[in-house]
């Protein structure tokens, strides 16, 4: 139920947006996270974003878990 | 950046093998988390991780699955709707099963009643504007990562003026449990996984009041293996040296002060009222109700519900002590014998984030 899955925005046309999942696309609401802009990456719940993935943060924690998988 | 960079690394097995090698020490005490999610619970277990975990720490599943929440009052509520000749019931699928006093939501589809699945609170939106002749119930459960999608939803009816679309709502909050939890003293609890897309919302602020007025640590957890062993090794570290607070392991998806247009929308649509939780009880203000503004959509005001069955769980059923993370599934005598996920006997083992159902998918933990 709070299962929430990142996906890459694609498309954005006015509360809605196409966003996708590797190859699969869907539509969804951006409703709660209106300032979304194609390229960006929000995570989605029950057909609508509710958060934007900050980028900088996933950067760092992937720098990090990079370190730790090759130690 | 590619959308698999935020799923794959996040899985990678050595950075995994590493995190629980700083677990194994970061555990000086035995130590006892509460992973209050639901996702948590079925991600902990689908990744095997319980075998990485040193054995001094017990991961005690919570409350943290709203269809398992959701009182067999409200399930029983719902079948009555469901089999009123002009509506359409529209929920999430895993509530369908969920048993509620002999009751089901497809036990009464199957006597003919209207009950469609849906994956969106839009999809019901639709389904209203697409039958004018039906009124189309929508089951609205779940927390305060759901709750702000149904409030965008009947905002949209009331500016369409659907008149057709109702909501019953059963939202639930989240802090408000994790405080009665510790209120009741019931379960000795060291330290909280807080659920990542439920703080994606409210933010990881809205734990601090609590972990002040507790001295309970609490560490907000994303959902890949690596994030959930992080985030036990923060709140592990925070018990041994006597810390509390609130810490964010999941800061690539949460802010500290949340997601703020998704808050407004609900205070918009919604106000806080006292809820009935399964197995917790009625907690106050650890619910939603639609304002008066709204009350056109409140399918609980527009229907005569003082008939409503009272709804008992089945005869044995511990679905109630599981969600208060007094026993772990296999204590209850029912599980895996006359409970299981093709007969369920409650809440628990019906819905994919229930505890019940992932203990039975995955194997329990040991010394849970």
């Amino acid at each position: 139920m709070c299962l929430g899955v990142p996906g890459r925005v694609e498309k954005v046309e006015g509360t809605w947006a196409e966003v996708s999942y590797g190859s699969v696309r869907t539509r969804i609401s951006v409703a709660l996270v209106p300032e979304v802009q194609p390229g960006e990456f929000v995570i989605v719940h029950a057909g609508f974003a509710i958060a934007k993935v900050n980028q900088e943060e996933a950067e760092e924690t992937l720098r990090i878990l990079g370190e730790l998988g090759a130690s | 950046m590619r959308v698999e960079d935020l799923v794959e690394p996040f899985r990678d097995r050595k950075a995994t093998l590493a995190l629980a090698e700083r677990l194994a020490v970061a555990v000086t005490r035995p130590t006892r988390l509460m992973e209050v999610c639901g996702t948590h619970t079925v991600a902990f277990l689908r990744a095997g991780l319980a075998s990485l975990v040193p054995e001094r720490l017990s991961l005690i599943a919570g409350p943290g699955c709203p269809v398992c929440v959701t009182s067999a009052s409200d399930i029983a509520t719902a079948t009555l709707l469901a089999e009123q000749p002009e509506v359409i019931v529209t929920t999430f699928g895993d509530m369908l099963r969920v048993p509620a006093g002999g009751r089901s939501l497809e036990a009464s589809r199957a006597q003919g009643a209207k009950v469609r699945v849906v994956t969106s609170p839009m999809e019901s939106l639709d389904l209203a504007r697409a039958n004018p002749g039906y009124k189309v119930v929508f089951l609205a459960i779940g927390f305060e990562t759901t709750a702000p999608s149904v409030a965008a939803t009947v905002k949209e009816a009331a500016v369409e003026d659907v008149r057709n679309y109702l909501v019953f709502v059963a939202h639930k909050l989240i802090p408000p449990a994790m405080e009665a939890l510790l209120e009741s003293g019931e379960v000795a609890i060291d330290g909280y996984l807080c659920p990542g897309h439920v703080s994606a919302i409210i933010g990881a602020q809205a734990y601090q009041p609590l972990a002040e007025k507790f001295r309970v640590p609490c560490v907000v957890t994303g959902f890949e293996p690596t994030d959930l062993l992080e985030g036990m090794c923060e709140a592990a570290e925070m018990v041994a040296s006597g810390e509390h607070g609130v810490r964010n392991q999941y800061r690539r998806v949460v802010r500290w002060e949340g997601n703020e247009r998704a808050r407004a929308l609900v205070d918009e649509v919604f106000q806080v009222a006292d809820a009935e939780w399964r197995g917790l009880g009625v907690i106050p203000r650890s619910g939603l109700m639609l304002r008066n503004e709204f009350a056109r959509f409140d399918a609980r005001r527009a229907f005569d519900l003082s008939d409503a069955p009272q709804a008992a769980d089945a005869p044995g059923c511990r679905c109630g002590e599981v969600l208060r993370g007094l026993i772990a599934p296999p204590q209850c005598a029912l599980f895996g014998s006359i409970c299981t996920p093709e007969s369920p006997q409650g809440a628990c083992m019906v819905s994919s984030e229930g505890a019940c159902r992932a203990y039975y998918r995955y194997g329990g933990m040991e010394g849970a």
